[in-house]
């Protein structure tokens, strides 16, 4: 009994670890949709993030500085996109792509010496209540970044509950042309949402690059960013269901954990399409109901705006 | 004085083509400053990245060989991207093709005859197709994005061909090297141009080329396929069945990607590996988009996207900086692209700051020719 405690408690805890960095994408993609925006440049904002952080943190030893590097990447990058997208009315969908295959060719480059170097790896644990049996290996054991995910996602929830800015975000997403026409900026608030959407995609690779693996590999969001964007739509663009979404997908991903814990042997490799898997599996079931998701989808969605000057 | 966009009126007859041109050169200026930047001569540099790797015929004869399986796609993903079917998944369709592909291959291992590549072949594009009608199926039935459906399948798809190499399909004599037996003579793509690699599956390129161009400018499926790309309301109109339209889509790209997969196998190849694709596929959509969508510009441009593939490894064996290079300038390349064609629509204006009066009519303007385009 003992026994199948404590793998319960390990297949719990390494679901929030994996969930982690997905909630914080799909939290950043969710305010970047919110306004209207779709920015499919979250697999290679992840990465620039993960490459920055990593090369930071490397040279200076703090972890903190790499973080800070992390999100400065993956904004700088959501810059490039808001600037193609809003200045010049790109296809979002395009341009989202072009940022994807950009962001994937300049980690791979400027990450290159960097292959198979390590950071010191760090054990965080809330004092005390880790050593709670269970509820202390699952819920106070975890790294920093963790908490504060939980406490990004009830931030953004509270944004958008009671705030006017949050508010302005949801009326600029909905119908830009209204919003404007009651005085406010369309082009500031996206690229606000936008850049805000960058960071956290880069402060969830730093979160791979950093704390998760830690160490950089070419490629090493391995989709995750594409998940993150599935998610979105699972989540019907309500950070409470993203949330739980983000943990539902963690456990997928860790689902060859699971199964070799209790000793069936399937190949690694057909394994780790689970999480892809599930995705499409997730994206059938929700998108059967298409008049759902068009009434939870902010109206203006993916279309250029070209009224503000 | 500030520099701002200001509505045609009407969209500009020269800007489709040169915008291209003009992403083509923006991209050689920011990536002679990347060089610079890391140290490197830029002019020699840029020589290395994109003028050695056609130097002598032999190399000319790589660059085509490089070109085949990327046009292959671009040319699959434009008919979808005509009809508005965002498709990123011909990566996935590509190596579904080449992994099929090489298990009728070892299958038929010891088989001789003219028809044992004929069916590898067909084995291959069968494979490709099928792989498309997933998201086909997906969008057609439960309405599911296709652009997350193939992505996912993208991943999935690498790892199945991974299982079959490190397993079922890795050669038995092969000191456990995760690589199939070799192809058999009679599976092995002729060679069409002697002392080159140049084989028979680069012919399909120019074969695919002709075919589509004529499926979509002489016949009226094509047509229809033009007019969903327009609105699915316009198309919905005129009567035609969408998901016929879809469907045909997804399983051309499929079959073309599919058959690009297949010929690397037995071609260049000549056996199953792990990495059959350097991303071809991917690629392929900034091809597709660089090329308008039109099967010669997709010529042109998947032999530049040929050219930087053979460039990312000039410059890796001879500056010593990162293949990765590649995607750096594929990236650029398409950013810079999607930043030019603002200027099929608009001009770009330099106005003095203190000409207020002149601002009114040209925000009119702008403001009916957004509408107009809706």
């Amino acid at each position: 009994m003992d026994m199948d405690m404590d793998l319960i408690a390990n297949i719990l805890f390494a679901t929030i670890r994996t969930g982690t960095p997905l909630l914080i994408v799909a939290i950043g993609e969710l305010v970047c949709e919110k306004s209207g925006v779709l920015n499919l440049g979250q697999e290679g904002m992840m990465l620039m993030g993960a490459v920055a952080g990593f090369i930071v943190a490397f040279h200076t030893d703090s972890l903190m500085l790499g973080f800070f590097g992390a999100i400065i990447a993956g904004a700088l990058m959501s810059l490039l996109f808001a600037v193609v997208t809003l200045q010049f009315y790109a296809n979002q969908v395009a341009t989202g792509l072009a940022l994807t295959i950009l962001g994937v060719g300049l980690s791979g480059f400027i990450g290159r010496e960097y292959v198979g170097e390590a950071l010191s790896s760090v054990d965080f644990q809330i004092p005390f209540f880790s050593s709670i049996p269970f509820i202390g290996k699952v819920l106070f054991s975890h790294n920093l970044l963790v908490y504060i995910s939980i406490f990004l996602a009830v931030s953004v929830y509270w944004f958008f509950k009671s705030t006017r800015v949050g508010l302005q975000v949801k009326a600029v997403g909905e119908s830009p042309e209204s919003a404007q026409s009651i005085g406010l900026s369309v082009l500031k608030i996206r690229y606000m949402a936008i850049v805000f959407g960058g960071a956290m995609a880069g402060l969830a690779g730093g979160y791979l690059s950093l704390l998760d693996t830690p160490l950089w590999a070419e490629n090493m969001t391995a989709g995750r960013g594409w998940i993150a964007l599935a998610l979105v739509v699972f989540a019907s663009w309500r950070v409470e269901r993203a949330v739980l979404g983000a943990y539902l997908f963690g456990l997928m991903s860790i689902m060859h954990l699971v199964l070799q814990s209790f000793g069936l042997s399937v190949p690694s490799n057909l394994l780790a399409t689970m999480p892809y898997v599930v995705t499409i599996v997730v994206l059938v079931l929700l998108s059967r109901n298409q008049q759902g998701i068009k009434l939870h989808a902010p109206m203006s969605l993916g279309k250029a705006f070209h009224g503000a000057r | 004085m500030r520099i701002k966009l200001e509505a045609r009126g009407q969209q500009s007859k020269v800007m489709p083509y040169a915008s291209p041109i003009l992403a083509a050169a923006l991209t050689l200026i920011c990536g002679a400053l990347l060089f610079w930047v890391l140290g490197k001569p830029p002019l020699q540099a840029l020589h290395t990245f994109l003028v050695m790797p056609v130097s002598d015929p032999y190399r000319i004869a790589e660059l085509l060989v490089k070109a085949g399986p990327i046009v292959l796609c671009a040319i699959g993903l434009s008919v979808c991207f005509r009809a508005n079917v965002w498709n990123i998944g011909a990566e996935g369709q590509l190596l579904m093709g080449g992994l099929v592909g090489s298990c009728a291959a070892l299958w038929m291992l010891d088989l001789e005859g003219v028809w044992v590549l004929p069916v590898v072949v067909l084995a291959g594009v069968l494979a490709g197709a099928a792989w498309a009608a997933i998201p086909a199926f997906l969008k057609n039935y439960y309405n599911t994005n296709e652009i997350l459906s193939t992505i996912m399948l993208n991943y999935i798809s690498l790892n199945i061909l991974l299982y079959g190499v490190h397993g079922p399909l890795k050669d038995p004599d092969g000191f456990n090297f995760p690589e199939s037996a070799l192809f058999s003579d009679w599976q092995i793509m002729p060679i069409i141009l002697e002392g080159t690699r140049l084989h028979l599956g680069v012919s399909f390129a120019l074969l695919a080329m002709v075919a589509v161009w004529v499926l979509m400018s002489r016949t009226f499926v094509g047509f229809q396929i033009k007019v969903l790309g327009g609105g699915e309301r316009s198309a919905h109109f005129a009567g035609f069945t969408e998901s016929h339209l879809v469907w045909l889509c997804f399983l051309i790209c499929g079959g073309l990607a599919g058959l690009a997969g297949v010929s690397e196998v037995t071609g260049p190849i000549g056996q199953l590996v792990p990495n059959i694709s350097p991303g071809y596929g991917y690629a392929a959509i900034i091809v597709a988009f660089l090329g308008r969508l039109h099967p010669l510009g997709i010529l042109f441009a998947g032999l530049l996207m040929a050219l930087l593939h053979m460039g990312g490894e000039m410059v890796q064996i001879q500056l010593d900086l990162p293949r990765a290079v590649t995607g750096v300038f594929q990236g650029m390349l398409l950013l810079f692209l999607l930043i030019c064609d603002v200027l099929i629509g608009y001009r770009l204006v330099i106005e003095k700051s203190i000409s207020k009066p002149a601002q009114q009519p040209v925000l009119m303007d702008s403001k009916i020719v957004a509408m107009e385009s809706k």
